[in-house]
């Protein structure tokens, strides 16, 4: 799932400081999971905001609402009435939700309050760590299901590096080392050949280095 | 600021703090009239956005009020409170009001007397403290 983290206060309260008057919009799907931006997320910062405006001496008027998920515009499209009553949209969904509703609803501004961060797991309760980077050719198939792309911090294809120790990483002691991760869980399946072959440099280009990124699923295409 | 007199919201629960509030009542204990108080089935029952709102309503001061920790009814709702607590003061911190407003106290419902202090701590505190509205807007006190 989609993984962000709310921006700080201040700046958000920098971003709607000409407003009188907004929709503050939250996610029903992955935000809502990592607790940043689901209905109470909506509910707590709509409060934050409101105190904050009115020590301010320049009260604000928030709706509050959460669709279903923001990144479709059948969720969205029922929000169109409240959209034509306020100045702008205050989005804590993920950078595709801010930009759903800036494409559905141009006449609106829609500004981001969080900032979106990876595809993660939930390694334990309320904690997520990165495991996919959409790099778009997926090499899990031979290593063991241990990515290196999104949990190594040099994106190695033939680790480890030489900065791998007691299986934790040189950059982030409290990372584990991909790499250890991936030859461990090769002994195990028995498939430590998979290491002796010398994996070419990676075509970047299925990832983000050649630009927008597309897909389409033809037979389900109207 | 002599005159200021801080509004305090309780939110206790049922089975300890708000027994403890009518043991205190029986027992004739007198404790400033600031509070209002709340009743709950648990404290786990309290959300943040319960605590939030009572500060967005106009009140100087909240506090929880859950059994000793170890012997909630429902096992670990006052250790879920404490949490819940300890995240409104972060949350009033960003807004720029002072986290002592917002307390959590544990008490048995033998403890009248210890539930008169708190609300004598609270109200002392949110006194020294002034409206929740001038948060952030008074001068330092002068040593």
């Amino acid at each position: 799932m989609i993984v962000a983290d709310r921006k700080p206060l201040d700046e958000i309260l920098n971003s709607i400081k000409d407003y009188k008057k907004i929709i503050l919009m939250g996610c029903g799907g992955c935000v809502t999971i990592c607790f940043s931006g689901g209905a109470k997320a909506v509910e707590l910062l709509a409060s934050q905001i409101k105190m904050a405006r009115k020590k301010q001496g320049k009260e604000i008027e928030i709706i509050e609402c959460t669709p279903e998920r923001q990144c479709e515009y059948e969720f969205i499209d029922e929000l169109k009435k409240e959209l034509e009553t306020v100045e702008a949209v205050l989005s804590i969904a993920c950078g595709v939700g801010v930009q759903a509703m800036t494409e559905r609803h141009p006449e609106s501004i829609t500004i981001p309050g969080l900032n979106t961060k990876f595809m993660g797991y939930p390694v334990e309760h309320a904690v997520w760590d990165e495991r996919c980077a959409g790099c778009g050719d997926c090499v899990l198939e031979w290593t063991g299901g241990v990515c290196p792309i999104s949990r190594c911090a040099k994106k190695l294809l033939n680790g480890p590096c030489g900065g791998s120790a007691d299986g934790k990483c040189e950059v982030d002691k409290d990372t584990e080392c991909a790499w250890q991760l991936i030859y461990e869980r090769l002994k195990k399946l028995g498939k430590l050949e998979n290491l002796t072959v010398v994996r070419e440099p990676k075509d970047w280009r299925t990832s983000t280095n050649a630009g927008q990124r597309k897909t389409k699923f033809e037979e389900a295409m109207l | 600021m002599s005159e200021f007199e801080p509004k305090i919201v309780a939110y206790c629960c049922n089975f300890c703090a708000f027994a403890a509030a009518d043991l205190a009542g029986a027992m004739r204990v007198q404790y400033p009239p600031n509070v209002r108080i709340i009743r709950l089935p648990c404290t786990g029952k309290v959300d943040a956005i319960h605590l939030m709102k009572s500060f967005e309503d106009g009140a100087d001061g909240v506090f929880v009020a859950g059994c000793l920790e170890g012997e909630c009814h429902y096992l670990e709702g006052n250790l879920r409170a404490r949490k819940r607590v300890a995240y409104v003061k972060k949350l009033l911190t960003e807004v720029g009001i002072d986290p002592q407003r917002v307390e959590m106290f544990n008490l048995s419902s033998a403890m009248g007397s210890k539930f008169a202090e708190y609300v004598e701590e609270m109200t002392k505190r949110t006194k020294e403290l002034g409206p929740a509205s001038t948060d952030g807007q008074k001068e330092p006190q002068k040593q």
